[in-house]
């Protein structure tokens, strides 16, 4: 990542590209959206060879407000556009973002297939545990008997899903979590992140202050892991099925070289390829 | 000499003399080798032809038959009938009655002491029996494919050098004693089928030397798509559309281009687009049920602007249907299919050579005018195997990525006359823009303003209605106050309809439409200047070329439809017979 072009001369402010975000007051979003351009900063990157892909929701309103290069696609599916992205450009830095029903629900699939394909982004969910833009409904981290729903009156029954659990089973290459509550710890998680080969999943806690506004508790509940990341799979299996939601920081980071195919022509035209077809 | 055999392959009606074969075995009996050894052979010796693989859906075991048609012309099309069928056994033979159709005049060939299945037998035809199986087992390593392939070749004149050439190139990899062996077989069953008596000539002159080609649509698509510019595939399987997808794999590598398979057709579409974002020429290939997937995503690449080309190769429908068997009944839903109001491209190839055009031409549309195209195929283009002429190499000039520096004041999605606007791609300095599913302003700022609406809906709407797609839109031969209306694969067969009917005397005019969206209704009626009868011809059940044309030409004079669902093909001989009656009417 540090052989890209750099721009030691940006400050944060620098990343942002004016426009005004759609978000709330308060909403965890825009101090996910200033830890990235801390942390965009901090890696001295320069905007043109940044992208960063998002779906649909409130948190994948993103790319817009940055100035790099942007994608905002369709729902779910910021991780295909991201990894199509990255393995025909391997020279960009490439970023995914969005929510938590957009990424472990509608995107569930790709989260499980990006993280096991291993290419070299930086995968970063606001999770809020609700669906925001449609209004609050239910999204699979929410807890079972939240039923603030009309969708699902009574709450849903249905326990929540475990994201860096699945990250890790599913083969991603470092799993941390960060939190909105706290950018410039966030801002460090996310340079952590970007610099690690491979595919790198960042959990970011955004709380929601309109559908959830319990989560202004959040501030007082995160607090850094007490403990170093790990590189073995086994220790950090432990730890994040034992994890509360809300330790924070590097969790695991693994070793497995990320999945680049080389982009180098052996033949020297086309032509050559019309020779299986001649009889 | 015997002139009882071959009378249709020698018929007056203007149709290429041609010899029709059927081979069939259960599967594993090696008749697909045997049918691709038999095709190469021919080419070697300078003939035309073509192969379908027709099988039931089984992985292994099942049914499987060879069908091939060879002749001194090129061919598009199968004919109805078979002229030899030959069967290395029986077992569930009767699946192939209405693919497979014999009269008085077929050679029926068996292994000795099997019994003809009465589904096969009541058609007709001379029986003969081969003592395949036993002439097979007096040779160390020998194989009844091997001594069938043998028979066929002295039956139809093949010289058994073409033959030996292309087992000693195929087999090379087994080795030498594999090779002996096939080529003992292959004279044991030749001397064999030169016993049988009044054996029919079938006389072919080879035609002048000039390079030719063996190629299946599938690989042509590919070769196509590579032509174009395509350097970034995403993969996900789905008969009959893999093959694409096989052989770009290797041969993408070769250019420095990449294949990643997908987890599903969702990822497959969206990596095309983020590869395409990036600046590289992207394409995928699929069928109907992994079109249906990503027509959603489809939708994004036109709003966005972001030039992916899609080629489904079609099969029988709705849902699963017949995923071996041919159909044109996506027609829809690739005119359709897109939510929200969403120009863009859609082109079909008209014969196994034109797939490596049309997907070339279709990859030129999409980054010429940063749009989605999707190129329909069909089972019966993509997995025959043909011998062509070497096709043209076409090169296009794209225009669509214009920019690739510094640009003051750019705005990505900026009003213009052409409605193409300038694309810069990542990397470029000061021309950072986010690409929007959203509607958007000309800067590419999320907006739900109806000015900026009906601007970009404009925008897009116009960039392809004002292109100038030139001749390649359709193909248009013959003259006559009858057309023929066809797209497809069905184009095939309604030539030669045409020409067995041109023999006789009468003029029909062919229009066969390469490019269905966006729609040329000032080029249409030209080509119908002076028709009074139009018949719309097309494999699928609910006619829905038919009621396209309807909706959105003026068509002069009678319209009647012939639209025939799969999975069995549209013959020359199903079109001449409805034009025929049509003129008797």
């Amino acid at each position: 990542m540090d052989t890209v072009t750099q721009c030691p001369s940006l400050k944060p402010k620098d990343y942002k590209s004016g426009t005004k975000p759609v978000w709330c007051p308060g909403c965890g979003d825009y101090s996910v959206l200033l830890a990235i351009t801390k942390a965009m900063a901090e890696m001295s990157l320069s905007p043109e060879n940044v992208a960063l892909v998002s779906g649909i929701g409130c948190s994948s309103r993103l790319p817009a407000y940055l100035n790099v290069y942007g994608f905002h696609a369709v729902h779910g599916r910021a991780l295909p556009v991201a990894t199509g992205l990255k393995v025909s450009r391997p020279d960009l830095t490439v970023l995914a973002a969005g929510g938590d029903g957009d990424g472990f629900s509608i995107g569930g699939n790709h989260f499980m297939h990006a993280c096991r394909r291993n290419v070299d982004m930086t995968y970063i969910v606001m999770d809020n545990q609700v669906y925001g833009m449609t209004k609050g409904q239910a999204s699979p981290t929410t807890d079972p008997d939240w039923d603030k729903s009309k969708l699902t009156p009574g709450g849903t029954k249905i326990n929540p899903y475990y994201p860096l659990v699945i990250a890790l089973a599913s083969g991603a290459n470092f799993i941390a979590r960060a939190s909105s509550t706290d950018p410039n710890g966030a801002a460090k998680v996310l340079v952590d992140a970007m610099r690690h080969p491979g595919f790198s999943f960042v959990h970011m806690l955004s709380p929601c202050v309109t559908f959830r506004p319990e989560q202004k508790d959040w501030k007082k509940m995160v607090r850094s892991a007490p403990v170093e990341p790990t590189t073995d799979p086994a220790i950090a299996a432990k730890r994040l099925m034992t994890d509360d939601n809300f330790f924070l920081g590097t969790l695991y980071k693994g070793d497995r070289p990320a999945y680049q195919p080389e982009l180098k022509a052996t033949v020297d035209n086309i032509s050559e390829l019309d020779k299986g077809f001649i009889l | 000499m015997n002139d009882i055999a071959f009378s249709s392959s020698s018929n007056s009606k203007g149709a290429p003399q041609s010899l029709s074969i059927a081979l069939l075995g259960s599967g594993g009996s090696g008749v697909m080798t045997a049918g691709g050894q038999l095709l190469d052979a021919a080419g070697q010796a300078g003939w035309y032809g073509m192969m379908t693989r027709s099988s039931g859906p089984q992985i292994r075991g099942g049914e499987a038959a060879a069908l091939l048609r060879l002749s001194p012309q090129p061919v598009e099309t199968h004919k109805g009938r078979f002229d030899i069928l030959l069967a290395i056994d029986w077992l569930n033979a009767d699946r192939f009655v209405g693919e497979i159709i014999l009269d008085q005049k077929s050679i029926v060939i068996g292994d000795s002491g099997g019994t003809v299945p009465e589904a096969i037998s009541k058609m007709g035809g001379r029986y003969v029996e081969l003592p395949l199986t036993q002439l097979a087992k007096s040779i160390n390593g020998g194989r009844p494919n091997m001594v069938a392939l043998g028979a066929l070749a002295q039956l139809i004149g093949l010289p058994l050098r073409a033959l030996e050439t292309v087992l000693s190139k195929s087999l090379a990899k087994k080795g030498q004693d594999a090779i002996d062996a096939s080529i003992a077989g292959i004279n044991a069953g030749a001397e064999q089928a030169s016993a049988i008596p009044d054996i029919p000539d079938f006389a072919v002159t080879p035609t002048e030397n000039q390079e030719r080609w063996s190629i299946t649509g599938n690989e042509a698509a590919g070769l196509g798509a590579i032509r174009g510019g395509i350097r970034f595939v995403a993969a996900y399987p789905i008969t009959p559309g893999t093959e694409i997808l096989e052989w770009l794999a290797p041969n993408l590598k070769k250019v420095g281009g990449v294949l990643v398979q997908a987890e599903d057709e969702l990822a497959s579409i969206n990596q095309l687009i983020g590869g395409s974002f990036g600046g590289t020429p992207s394409l995928t290939a699929t069928s109907g049920p992994g079109l249906a997937l990503m027509t959603e995503s489809i939708g994004l690449a036109v709003a966005s602007e972001t030039p992916v080309v899609v080629v489904d190769v079609m099969r029988g429908g709705p849902s699963t249907g017949i995923p071996t068997k041919s159909e044109q009944s996506d027609l829809n839903i690739a005119l359709y299919g897109l939510h929200g109001d969403a120009p863009h491209i859609v082109v079909a190839p008209m014969s196994i050579g034109d797939c490596l055009f049309t997907t070339q031409w279709a990859t030129h549309l999409a980054e010429t005018l940063q749009t989605a195209a999707i190129v329909l195929s069909d089972q019966s283009l993509g997995q025959t195997r043909a011998l062509i002429d070497k096709p043209a190499d076409i090169a296009f000039v794209s225009g669509g990525r214009t920019l690739t520096s510094k640009s003051e004041n750019f705005q990505r999605y900026v009003v213009n006359d052409c409605g193409v606007s300038p694309m810069s791609i990542p990397g470029t300095p000061g021309c950072q823009y986010t690409a929007d599913g959203l509607e958007h302003t000309p800067t590419g700022t999320p907006s739900s303003r109806a000015e900026d609406h009906i601007q970009q809906l404009n925008k897009r709407k116009r960039k392809l209605d004002q292109f100038d797609y030139g001749d390649h839109w359709a193909k248009i031969l013959g003259e006559g106050e009858t057309a023929v209306l066809t797209w497809g694969s069905s184009t095939g067969p309604v030539r030669e309809a045409i020409a067995m009917l041109e023999a006789e005397g009468k003029h029909v005019r062919l229009i066969s439409m390469r490019l269905l969206l966006p729609i040329q209704p000032e080029r249409l009626a030209a080509a119908l200047q002076g028709v009074e009868k139009i018949l719309v011809v097309e494999q699928c059940h609910g006619a829905q070329f038919y009621h396209y044309l309807r909706a959105h030409y003026d068509l002069p004079g009678t319209l009647r439809s012939m639209a025939v669902p799969g999975p069995l093909m549209i013959r020359p001989d199903d079109v001449y017979s409805e034009l025929t009656a049509w003129e008797n009417a």
